[in-house]
């Protein structure tokens, strides 16, 4: 395996034009390292930590944000103006493994890695994040959710690298929350995942968007789901027709971390207290 | 404690050796171990820890197929890779073994047939770890692809797969599958009589999946083999003579041959009182000439090595009105792999242990199936009887409005009593366990909603074993013990304690080292709770032989009579007026002194001791259930259980401790999950899901001490009965708490919420 | 075979070292530069055992390459004591009786001396939530919380 390390995300893209083989891109590694170790080495390992700003957290002109692909959880997770504005995404950062691997594993990374139960990644699909993806065709702007096609899966083109996530400004009143279900109390993979985000007036919800993970092949917005909040105040009613499309969402599996049957149960139950959640920390904002 | 040891299991006895009954000055004190600074500096050597000049590095290829006939391995391309030194495979290993070394062999180098997923074919030892992996792709292997079963019950059923043709001992019941492959049966009295008697009968059926051991140590060793035939291997392993005499039956050699010597271990729990990788890494080095360092992966340690028995088993219970058990009945089905020796005769004779019944009866099946040879673990058979039994327990106690420990109380069994497997009784603290829980504020403390409480009690043989101790002076009045049992928790500690209260001298002055097997007689495996009570025992004795030996030096210089010369506070008294006025001679001043009076002094002790104590446990647990999402809380959790004598009562609070988060593990989380290709589908500690630090409460202990009578002090071993009672404890605070009885383990929240769902179904 | 040349700094020592591309910084602490108190329970990042400070941040040294160590500042157990003097947690986990095998220890050690770093008076959920990558097989965890707890309030009260 040859390891490079570019000092631009250009130099990267023409080492992965110029590479034979299988070429990965390497940022916090928690994912790969544990591929590799299971006999799935590349030819070309592109160690990203190396460009300048990867590690930087900045806000953007139009008051969002933007986070170098090497930003580790524990880093992210420590910010207080991220955790003041997406609390939601950070939470969902924060859960991905141990002490350990927060200290290595980076959002962008969990969205490449493209395991439908990825606990960034639906929070990033409420929040409406974007990434920036450099390519040997340019520079583009593509939505979270328009990243995984499937399991370890991208639609990333051979040879296109993101280069930053980007979340968008908070809206005036919104809250973002993300929970997920899993048998231990941590260190498990998602069995369900589930993220609110929305906006209010006064105490109607005016924008809402709902999204799961570890329900379909990839991460994906429940419309339904979030149409069931807007205009309304988020009581019973509400609460019981997203819980209904929570479940009726996606086409689970069976496997060893649960049933469909469960997950379809279990994505109804999160989705209200998700929400709940979310709701709250709507009210409080300013 | 081994099944394919063949001893007999002695819970009864009448060993007199409790012969003092303290005060103590060391014993029950809480010194900082002697091993302490090496294990918080990193300094201490664990198995994958050894490193030699010229050493290769092995690996193993295993089998993918759960059940396949190995047609042809061609392991020519792999030779030919640069940096290849050596590939053995099932030739390379001694011939016409039978029996046990037969199954051992088998099953760490398959031979006709690939038997479970992860089974050995074939391995490598090359000048990289990244070689030895590559050349394990270049190794060619023909299967023939099998049915296979993994399942007990199924693998019992007509037209199951047949594991291996011929394997079943005689005595079986008539038209038994060829996988069911030997049987237990016993008890006394007469049952249906007793079922008759009672007022209510309850009979259910439970399952327990299979779980491993889990220590995070993975099984390591490096081996080397010279021209001459003899060999050295460092191993992590709870016991080197056990892995000596294994590696020279599978090499064709002399136990003599090889010298083992074991390093610290990372936890063993009963899974490495066998070998799995150490006769490999050895014939390895025999091929090669150079020493080979062999070091599992973790998938490897959950797909082969020993992981405990599924069970599958009914339980029926007589009860009157008043509580007491008129009779108790038991079937209990444990697959153990794809080899005999499934626990199941342990799982019969503890099921009942902590009942004074009149009429009992249990049965046990040992069933094949495409899964790696179980090994010990901790308690082996008995936690799965204990939650079936007590499981039906708690339900008649639900159901004629009793209190759970009272019955218990009113049924316990006490020195006296006859057991369910056959022994009388000597002293046993059971009733004492029960009433230290029901005192213990935890037993009274309320409960919220969604909360319930179980309690449940637990039984374990004990044993004691071949044993070997030496205790050397040295010239200074220090004192050197080397004993044969691997110091797995803390054990170091204990010995120094029994030693420094027997010779008056202080802890600090005495050193304790694990032999090899090249330097000390023969030690059974640090197994069966073992080594407190059995290396305690001689370290006392062998301390006492030494204090004879002091003595003799003191009474010769003072030209007295040996019994007229007594031993207190590390020194030689004239023992009353009549002895003559002497100035006392410290143990330093007689070491000093040894060479010019008769030579050096050590004391000795090879015996096997059978006093080993039984045990028995009470645990209380409380459990939150999230009725909606079917995930348990545990919310506090405390451990009564009987130590005989505790020589160093935080250690046997951590073994308390341990056993309980094992429990807990098993109880809800832990399995072997097993695909319809035979694959295990969660080789990994990612979804094979252990207790982490956020699942439990702090753990509460209550050591309660009821003198063994066969250990001078009192001892009983404490390590394996704690595993015991949880799995039933905590299935009955979840039922308490969920209302519905959960009788199928792990107790995952699908699992619950589905039995919540049927009675909600069942009431509509 | 594509060696990659890199210098460190392990516990405050410089350090060189060629390792393998493939080769993991557990691999070279352990092979490469003798440093075995860092364990490999699981080689996924499961276990804990392996816990090393990485610039800084504590890391399972399995799930870091050796070749993403240039320029780094690493921390082992084996740096964990000051000369003859044990760290207070080291103390506290003897005292304390909070090991039975001592495999997860060194590991358990380093990440308990990042947490105390970050948060000098953790409470029990705290400890347990920081901890929950460093599998114990052995102890149930409650010694180990209690030494902890002492350690941090010895380390506050010679603040």
């Amino acid at each position: 395996m040859q390891y490079l390390k570019p000092a631009s995300f250009e130099e990267a893209v023409a080492m992965a034009g110029e590479a034979h083989g299988d070429v990965r891109f390497l940022a916090g590694g928690t994912d790969l390292l544990v591929r590799m170790r299971m006999g799935a080495v590349p030819d070309v390992l592109i160690d990203l930590k190396h460009i300048p700003g990867v590690y930087d957290i900045e806000r953007t002109e139009n008051g969002g944000w933007r986070i170098g692909v090497a930003v580790p959880g524990a880093e992210l997770t420590e910010h207080a103006g991220l955790r003041a504005d997406w609390p939601g995404v950070v939470e969902a950062v924060g859960l991905i493994g141990s002490t350990q691997v927060q200290g290595r594993a980076t959002p962008v990374g969990n969205l490449a890695n493209a395991s439908p139960a990825a606990d960034s990644v639906p929070a990033l699909i409420a929040a409406g994040a974007e990434v920036e993806v450099l390519g040997p065709g340019g520079r583009r702007r593509v939505a979270v959710g328009d990243i995984p096609a499937g399991p370890g899966r991208t639609r990333l083109a051979q040879g296109e690298v993101i280069s930053a996530l980007y979340l968008p400004p908070r809206a005036a009143h919104g809250g973002d929350a993300y929970q997920r279900f899993i048998p231990r109390t941590e260190m498990d993979i998602a069995v369900v995942g589930c993220a609110v985000s929305l906006s209010r007036d006064g105490n109607v919800i005016t924008e809402a968007r709902v999204a799961l993970g570890a329900m379909a092949p990839t991460a994906l917005m429940v419309e339904e789901a979030a149409s069931a909040l807007v205009g309304t105040t988020l009581g019973e009613e509400a609460l019981e027709a997203l819980s209904e499309a929570a479940s009726a969402a996606g086409r689970p599996i069976d496997d060893k971390r649960g049933t469909a049957k469960f997950r379809r149960h279990v994505a109804g139950v999160l989705a209200r207290r998700v929400a709940l959640v979310a709701y709250e920390r709507a009210g409080d904002a300013k | 404690m081994a099944l394919d040891e063949g001893k007999d299991v002695k819970g009864g006895h009448d060993a007199r050796e409790y012969d003092h009954q303290g005060p103590f000055r060391h014993v029950g004190t809480r010194p900082d171990r002697p091993d302490g600074v090496d294990k918080v500096t990193g300094r201490a050597h664990f198995g994958a820890d050894a490193y030699a000049p010229g050493m290769l590095h092995a690996a193993i290829l295993r089998s993918p197929h759960a059940h396949a006939r190995i047609l042809k391995i061609d392991t020519s391309r792999a030779e030919a890779l640069e940096g290849v030194k050596a590939v053995v495979t099932r030739a390379d290993f001694a011939e016409g073994l039978e029996g046990e070394d037969w199954n051992i062999l088998e099953n760490i180098m398959a031979g006709e047939k690939a038997l479970y997923d992860g089974h050995a074919v074939a391995a490598v030892a090359a000048t990289s770890k990244f070689i030895a992996r590559d050349a394990l792709a270049l190794i060619e292997v023909e299967y023939e692809i099998l049915p296979h079963v993994t399942d007990v019950d199924e693998a019992m059923q007509p037209g199951a797969p047949v594991i291996r043709e011929g394997a079943a001992e005689p005595g079986l019941p008539e038209g038994m599958h060829p996988n069911v492959v030997r049987y237990h049966e016993s008890g006394h009295g007469d049952v249906e009589a007793g079922f008759a008697e009672a007022d209510l009968v309850i009979q259910r059926h439970f399952a327990t999946e299979a779980t491993h051991q889990g220590y995070i140590e993975p099984h390591a060793c490096l081996a080397q083999m010279g021209p001459d035939g003899r060999g050295d291997l460092w191993c992590t392993t709870q016991g080197h003579w056990n892995v000596q005499k294994l590696c020279a039956s599978l090499l064709g050699v002399e136990a003599s041959a090889i010298r083992v010597t074991a390093s610290e271990i990372g936890g063993g729990f009963g899974g490495k009182t066998t070998v799995f990788i150490e006769p490999v890494a050895m014939a390895l080095a025999r091929k090669s000439g150079r020493p080979v360092k062999l070091v599992m992966s973790r998938e490897e340690v959950f797909r082969a090595s020993g992981p405990t028995s599924s069970a599958s088993m009914d339980v029926r219970i007589g009860m009157k009105k008043d509580g007491t058990m008129t009779a108790a009945e038991g079937t209990f089905r444990l697959q153990g792999g794809a080899f005999p020796y499934a626990p199941m005769e342990f799982t019969a004779m503890c099921a009942f242990a902590c009942y004074d019944l009149k009429h009992v009866r249990q049965r046990g099946f040992d069933v094949m199936t495409n899964r790696p040879k179980q090994a010990a673990y901790r308690a082996p058979g008995s936690p799965m009887a204990a939650f079936a039994v007590e499981s039906v327990v708690d339900e008649l106690c639900q159901k004629l409005g009793l209190d759970p420990i009272e019955v218990r109380l009113k049924n316990a069994a006490r020195e006296g009593t006859r057991a369910s497997y056959g022994p009388t009784y000597p002293r046993i603290g059971l009733v004492e366990t029960l009433e230290a829980a029901r005192a213990h504020p935890h037993y009274s403390a309320p409960l919220g909603p969604n909360q319930g409480r179980g309690i449940a009690c637990g039984f374990w043989f004990n044993y004691g074993g071949e044993t070997s101790v030496t205790l050397a002076l040295s010239m200074d009045g220090t004192v050197q013990i080397a004993v044969g049992t691997p110091d797995i928790g803390g054990s170091r500690a204990s010995m120094a304690l029994m030693a420094a209260e027997e010779l008056g001298i202080p802890y600090e002055d005495i050193r304790v080292t694990i032999a090899d097997t090249a330097s000390l007689g023969f030690n059974e495996i640090s197994h069966g709770s073992r080594v407190t009570y059995a290396s305690g025992l001689a370290v006392i004795k062998a301390a006492r032989d030494a204090k004879r030996k002091l003595i003799a030096r003191a009474a010769d210089k003072w030209g007295i009579d040996p019994e007229a010369v007594e031993w207190r506070d590390g020194a030689a008294w004239p023992a009353g007026d009549n002895a003559g006025s002497f100035e006392p001679l410290t143990i330093r001043e007689i070491c000093a002194e040894m060479g010019a009076t008769g030579g050096p002094i050590a004391g000795h002790y090879e015996a096997t001791p059978e006093g080993a104590g039984v045990s028995f446990a009470t645990h209380i647990v409380d459990a939150e259930l999230d009725p909606e999402t079917g995930k348990v809380t545990i919310l506090r959790y405390t451990v009564v259980q009987d130590a005989g004598k505790a020589v160093h009562p935080s250690y046997v609070e951590g073994q308390f401790q341990g056993g309980a988060a094992q429990g807990i593990g098993w109880a809800l989380n832990e399995e072997y999950i097993y695909g319809e290709d035979g694959r295990l589908q969660n080789p990994g500690f990612l979804d094979y899901r252990i207790p982490v630090a956020s699942d439990l409460p702090m753990i509460d202990t209550v050591i309660v001490e009821v003198p063994n009578p066969g250990h001078p002090y009192g001892v009983r071993g404490v390590g394996e009965t704690s595993i015991c009672p949880p799995l039933a404890a905590v299935a009955n605070a979840v039922s308490n708490a969920a209302g519905v009885r959960l009788r199928q383990l792990p107790m995952r929240p699908a699992r619950i919420l589905e039995a919540l769902e049927a009675q909600t179904d069942g009431e509509g | 075979m594509s060696m990659v040349h890199v210098s460190a700094r392990v516990n405050g020592d410089p350090v060189e070292f060629l390792c393998d591309s493939r080769e993991t910084l557990l691999d070279v602490l352990r092979d490469r530069l003798a440093l075995t108190g860092a364990k490999e329970g699981c080689g996924t990042g499961d276990c804990g055992a392996c816990s090393v400070i990485f610039n800084g941040r504590l890391v399972a040294s399995c799930l870091v390459l050796g070749a993403e160590a240039e320029g780094a500042e690493i921390e082992t157990i084996e740096g964990m004591a000051d000369g003859e003097k044990l760290h207070p947690l080291q103390q506290k986990i003897i005292a304390h009786a909070a090991l039975q095998c001592g495999i997860c220890t060194p590991g358990i050690l380093i990440a308990a001396k990042a947490l105390l770093a970050k948060n000098p008076d953790p409470d029990e959920e705290t400890i347990r939530y920081w901890l929950a990558g460093n599998l114990c097989r052995c102890t149930g965890y409650d010694k180990i919380i209690r030494a902890i707890q002492d350690a941090a309030a010895e380390m506050r009260e010679e603040a």
